[in-house]
């Protein structure tokens, strides 16, 4: 009977440990770049959800569409109706692990290189994708930064012909969060 | 006793097992209650349905350049060369001042017209609100010499205001309605019962072909009491068609002129006995001053 008690303490302890090892952040940025010679195009979110899981080196990602902004507001304009539907498909996600957990160590402070693979989901097509990114450990608060590449037909964007020279084949996306400890 | 035990403990340690797909779960809740509004954009492509107001406007700090050209009717036959021998045309200027609200200014050559507007949107089509309703105030002023010249003229007889109510929705991605009731208001009309005020009713729809492509029909009915003699309603038919950064608007219609009082109220050919005039519009719109990306909100 004791032990039933003191397994059901410790149970009770596990799940308060758990909670902690959770962050989270609103705020999170992601911004992406096309680059060709004739036209440079760039766009930022700032209201990219996230969670990670510290304990299982789990970490997920979600972004609004509609919440890029850009220079131009006709650019904006044709990114959510013509090549991002983001009426048909409001939302961009990511749901992933970092794999190399073990080099991480979340309680100290430092800078420590995190590899994270996972599904990425844009545009309504689901891909595998694998980044490499840093977390910044600093005083107990967890940053995370990650710049990849992205292939635009890889989620079905199409790009018409009529502006082919424009719009890089490929994107490169930048992820920069502040994570809080989800309470 | 000692199954409660076993249920409580049981019920902590599923709680504490996570996977992916609670983590992913746990975020959507989130992202769902940090969203408040969802505003409906681009109900139509541009800030004009043919020749009168969309609920469009321009985005702020950005100068909208507009030509539009007008041909004379098809039935003028191949001597006239099906109407384009008479060419008329306007050039203007739009600029968003906010996100609701726009100013522009024109130049038609048709009847050597000047004109300038304000467009003000009060309502915006959300999740949470089912129509967009727009405001524009126009005035006309027509600086054709006097018809008249020994006659006491005065300035403002040849001004002309327009005040006009845009209610539309975006029903689905391909399908967008608006209503626009109108009133066009003359401080000098040619006959002694002719009325100063005209009132009339427009009706206008956008259906996309393709991402890039749209048929739009534009009609306004005149109350039969409220309207000039001898004019008949405006009826436009076109086609949007989006290139990068310019749209390009072809159609037919019946009117001459290209501003609310020269369309609405003056139009005198009848569509359907091929008093019909071909059209276009090339928008180009320009960033003057860029917004500020890290405040830029929804």
């Amino acid at each position: 009977m004791k032990r039933i008690i003191l397994i059901l303490i410790l149970g009770c302890l596990i799940t308060v440990g758990f909670s902690q090892t959770l962050q989270m952040t609103r705020s999170g940025q992601i911004s992406f770049f096309s680059k060709t010679p004739m036209e440079n195009i760039e766009a930022v979110n700032n209201e990219v959800t996230s969670l990670l899981d510290m304990g299982k080196g789990e970490i997920v990602f979600a972004v609004l569409i509609k919440g890029f902004h850009f220079d131009r507001a006709l650019m904006e304009e044709h990114f959510n109706e013509n090549y991002m539907e983001s009426t048909k498909f409001p939302k961009a996600t990511f749901q992933g692990k970092i794999t190399n957990t073990s080099k991480i160590d979340f309680t100290k402070d430092g800078t420590y290189e995190a590899l994270v693979e996972g599904d990425l989901t844009i545009h309504g097509v689901k891909q595998r994708q694998t980044a490499a990114g840093t977390i910044t450990i600093k005083a107990g608060k967890i940053a995370a930064t990650s710049t990849f590449i992205v292939k635009l037909a890889d989620y079905h964007v199409e790009i018409p012909s009529l502006v082919v020279e424009k719009i890089s084949k490929t994107v490169e996306i930048k992820v920069s969060c502040q994570y809080e400890p989800k309470s | 006793m000692l199954r409660a035990y076993l249920i409580s403990f049981l019920t902590l340690l599923s709680s504490s097992v996570f996977s992916q797909d609670d983590l992913m779960k746990m975020l959507e809740d989130e992202t769902v209650t940090l969203r408040k509004k969802d505003y409906t954009t681009a109900t139509f492509k541009t800030t004009r349905l043919i020749n009168g107001h969309s609920i469009e406007n321009v985005a702020p700090g950005v100068l909208d350049f507009r030509i539009s050209h007008r041909f004379g009717f098809l039935s003028g036959g191949a001597y006239e060369l099906f109407g384009l021998d008479n060419a008329t045309m306007r050039m203007a200027f739009d600029y968003g001042l906010s996100k609701r609200w726009m100013i522009g200014v024109g130049r038609s050559t048709y009847q050597k017209q000047f004109d300038g507007f304000t467009k003000f949107k009060f309502l915006r089509q959300s999740n949470k609100m089912p129509i967009t309703m727009s405001a524009v105030g126009g005035v006309m002023y027509k600086s054709l010499k006097f018809d008249n010249p020994d006659r006491v003229n005065f300035l403002t007889s040849k001004l002309y205001y327009s005040g006009q109510i845009l209610l539309g929705r975006k029903f689905s991605e391909s399908f967008s309605l608006q209503f626009m009731p109108t009133v066009i208001h003359y401080n000098l009309v040619e006959g002694v019962n002719d009325p100063n005020d005209v009132f009339s009713i427009g009706a206008g729809s956008r259906m996309k072909l393709s991402k890039r492509v749209s048929i739009n029909i534009e009609y306004y009915y005149q109350l039969p009491n409220f309207k000039l003699p001898g004019t008949t309603n405006s009826l436009s038919v076109g086609f949007d068609i989006e290139t990068g950064g310019h749209v390009f608007q072809l159609y037919v219609t019946n009117s001459s002129g290209m501003t609310e009082r020269s369309f609405i109220a003056e139009t005198t050919g009848d569509f359907f006995k091929g008093d019909i005039r071909f059209g276009f519009t090339i928008s180009r719109v320009f960033t003057i001053v860029k917004p500020n990306l890290n405040t830029a909100g929804g």
